[in-house]
């Protein structure tokens, strides 16, 4: 952009503390709109289901897993690029990442939280899920260290624990401007947020090093925690799930509906916002570029997901995949290789990566797309697993179908409780690559 | 003191149940299954089993613990229907013990796959695991009309909503016989004295249960039959239960 001029440091307080303080109808009626959306859609069908049993959702023999599960996948993936890219970027020292991390963490955070919500939906009896932990409980008895889910309870605990903590963290010093700029009960608040930050060297210094460290602390987290996730599936004897592949493919499209996440949310908080001076161009391209290779590297996977089962020749595998590929779900099937490996490949045009709208809708897409793939797999096979007399079929109900509406609900409203807590662009990591000239305007 | 440390560090090792108590195991002879279902009525009669009605059966959430499934083999009028009987096959190396998080299902030392339902959160993980697709999940908390509740079998229990069931080769019966032995100074259970509600509802005996680590039961000798094989025996789960071939005139 020609005319673009670098915000000056009191601008970049002004800006984004505005977007904190200054409320107007239309955030209320969103957000009213999406605390009922989530109430109506996900809450009262979930305590309907509670009181008559999981059976109010589509599920049934053979195919005992439903878009619950698929929802859970679909959310932690959308999880997995916040945190991980801002600590990649971090530690790789591009600056790009600066106006953009605060809210891709938020994201990572806020899909953690709706995917753990989908656990709770999906197991028959949420009341004893604490079971699950390993704490000491009146059974007297410890969960099982082998089983894949409880290694899913460990990673997902963990990886919630220190995103929060990194996120928090990074968030620090921009509380304490939140508090220098406030008067009253907020300044009390922001006091107790900032745990006192004056901002001298050594405070900066500690932070700096301590962010590090999480940065560090939390990439290897990212990828264990889909790994684990897979498992769920690949340890099963399913044929159609029981792939080695499946770690490092999920972790890819993870991170790939995660970027594409983040690509829509830029785009709504640039515009909503005003964030336009501070969430530019260059983001977009770049993540643009970063999408490409991720969709590369997922198509990939998906070819030697296919030559794998091809060349293991067992009669399952192939007829699982059969299935997949011209069986019921098999519109879904192409609809995802449509959105997920060819679309993005539009990208390559430098007009359309420049695009604000075009990679709103390609952004999209990639995420309809990945949530078609986490729904196949799940539908496509263990419906129809080995003996042809128990092979079943599913088809969510509308319990599931609503529950799935309320999750994205839920998801906006606490991204849009965020947007008025935190500052969601970091004021003092932009001011950071701003001229030093500059300072004085 | 060292008989009972022993007898624990026998009981980590895989396979244990060799040298153990009792490895129960089933024979089902396919050529005396006419498929008559009577196995699993009377599995519907002992254990507690709820009727879900028209509309949920079509759904597929009818609960048996044991089914008949068949299969048809040739084209019109050359048709011939064939009958497995099919019910939690009690793996030695059970695909869905691994996958509960609370040990809701394991492997106790009668080499049987048991379910805890009272531990059982219903993540339903081991459905999706077990390769035979013999477990059964309470979609909702079933009632017995009256007076039907009146024949419910007290010392089975009857299960709730969330909660995952499946076969247990008649577990009470199991524990009753052993009870008996212990009264009456035996230290094992006596062959044949124990029999699944199935087996023992079998009108052409094609089922026939009992103790594999004495091998002069009638199980360990029918077991040993050529005809016998496992079903899906390629995925290396080592089922307990054993399948006699069908004895076909047409080879």
């Amino acid at each position: 952009m020609a005319d673009y001029t670098e915000p000056t440091y009191a601008e970049v307080n002004n800006d984004v503390l505005r977007s904190m303080m200054e409320t107007g109808p239309k955030y209320w009626a969103l957000l009213g709109t999406s605390i009922a959306v989530a109430g109506i859609c996900f809450f009262l069908p979930w305590f309907y289901q509670l009181e008559v049993g999981v059976g109010a959702a589509g599920m049934n023999r053979s195919a005992v897993w439903g878009t619950y599960l698929s929802n859970f996948i679909f959310w932690i993936g959308l999880s997995h690029s916040g945190t991980l890219l801002s600590a990649i970027l971090h530690i790789t020292n591009s600056s790009w990442r600066k106006p953009i991390y605060r809210s891709a963490e938020a994201m990572t955070l806020f899909s953690l939280v709706t995917a753990a919500l989908f656990v709770m939906v999906h197991v028959g009896r949420v009341w004893f899920v604490h079971w699950t932990i390993p704490v000491p409980n009146q059974m007297d008895l410890w969960p099982n260290f082998r089983s894949p889910l409880m290694f899913d309870v460990m990673a997902i605990t963990t990886y919630l624990t220190a995103s929060s903590i990194f996120i928090y963290m990074g968030s620090v010093p921009d509380f304490a401007a939140v508090r220098d700029a406030s008067t009253g009960l907020r300044r009390k608040l922001y006091t107790i947020f900032s745990f006192g930050w004056r901002g001298t060297a050594k405070e900066w210094h500690t932070l700096g090093w301590a962010y590090t460290f999480f940065a560090v602390l939390v990439i290897p987290l990212a990828v264990s925690v889909h790994s684990i996730v897979s498992w769920d599936f690949a340890m099963s004897l399913v044929p159609g799930l029981h792939h080695t592949v499946f770690a490092p493919y999920f972790v890819t499209g993870a991170i790939y509906s995660g970027t594409a996440g983040i690509v829509t949310v830029m785009f709504l908080l640039r515009k909503y916002m005003n964030f336009e001076r501070y969430i530019r161009e260059i983001h977009l391209v770049n993540l643009g570029k970063l999408l490409v290779v991720l969709s590369l590297i997922w198509t990939y996977i998906n070819i030697m997901e296919l030559f794998t089962t091809w060349f293991s020749g067992s009669s399952y595998e192939l007829e699982a995949l059969e299935w997949r590929m011209t069986g019921f779900y098999a519109p879904m099937y192409w609809e995802m290789i449509l959105f997920c490996a060819v679309v993005p490949l539009l990208i390559l045009f430098k007009r359309i990566r420049t695009s604000w709208k075009s990679m709103l809708i390609i952004s999209i897409l990639i995420n309809i797309g990945m949530l078609s793939e986490r729904f196949i797999i799940v539908a496509t096979s263990q419906p129809r697993k080995f003996l042809p007399d128990a092979f079943g079929f599913y088809f969510p109900s509308i319990v599931e179908i609503l529950i799935t509406i309320g999750s994205f609900a839920i998801f906006s409203t606490l991204f849009l409780i965020f947007v008025k807590w935190v500052p969601s662009v970091s004021l003092y990591e932009v001011k950071e690559t701003l001229k030093p000239l500059r300072r004085a305007g | 003191m060292s008989t009972a440390l022993d007898k624990f560090k026998k009981y980590r090792k895989p396979g244990y149940y060799d040298k153990f108590d009792y490895h129960w195991t089933m024979t089902i002879d396919l050529d005396r299954c006419t498929g008559c279902e009577a196995c699993v009525v009377a599995c519907q009669a002992e254990n507690n089993l709820p009727v879900v009605g028209e509309q949920q059966f079509a759904m597929r959430r009818e609960m048996k613990w044991i089914r008949i499934e068949r299969y048809w083999e040739g084209e019109y009028p050359d048709i011939k229907l064939q009958f497995i009987p099919m019910l939690c096959q009690h793996c030695d190396q059970a695909p869905c013990e691994i996958a509960c998080p609370v040990f809701a299902t394991y492997h106790n030392q009668d080499g049987l796959n048991t379910q805890i339902y009272n531990r059982c959160i219903g993540t339903r993980t081991c459905a999706v695991y077990c390769p035979y697709e013999v477990r059964y999940f309470n979609w909702f908390t079933y009632t017995w009309d009256e007076p039907l509740e009146q024949q419910l079998n007290p010392d089975v229990t009857v299960r709730e909503k969330g909660v995952m069931e499946k076969c247990t080769f008649c577990i009470q019966r199991i524990r009753q016989a052993k009870d008996q032995a212990k009264d009456d100074d035996r230290r094992r259970v006596r062959d044949g004295e124990i029999m699944p509600a199935c087996v023992q509802s079998c009108p052409t005996e094609a089922m026939v249960f009992g103790d594999r680590n004495d091998p002069d039961s009638q199980v360990s000798k029918m077991a040993g039959n050529p005809r016998g094989y496992h079903v899906l025996e390629e995925l290396n789960t080592t089922p307990s239960i054993v399948y006699l071939k069908r004895v076909r005139a047409d080879g």
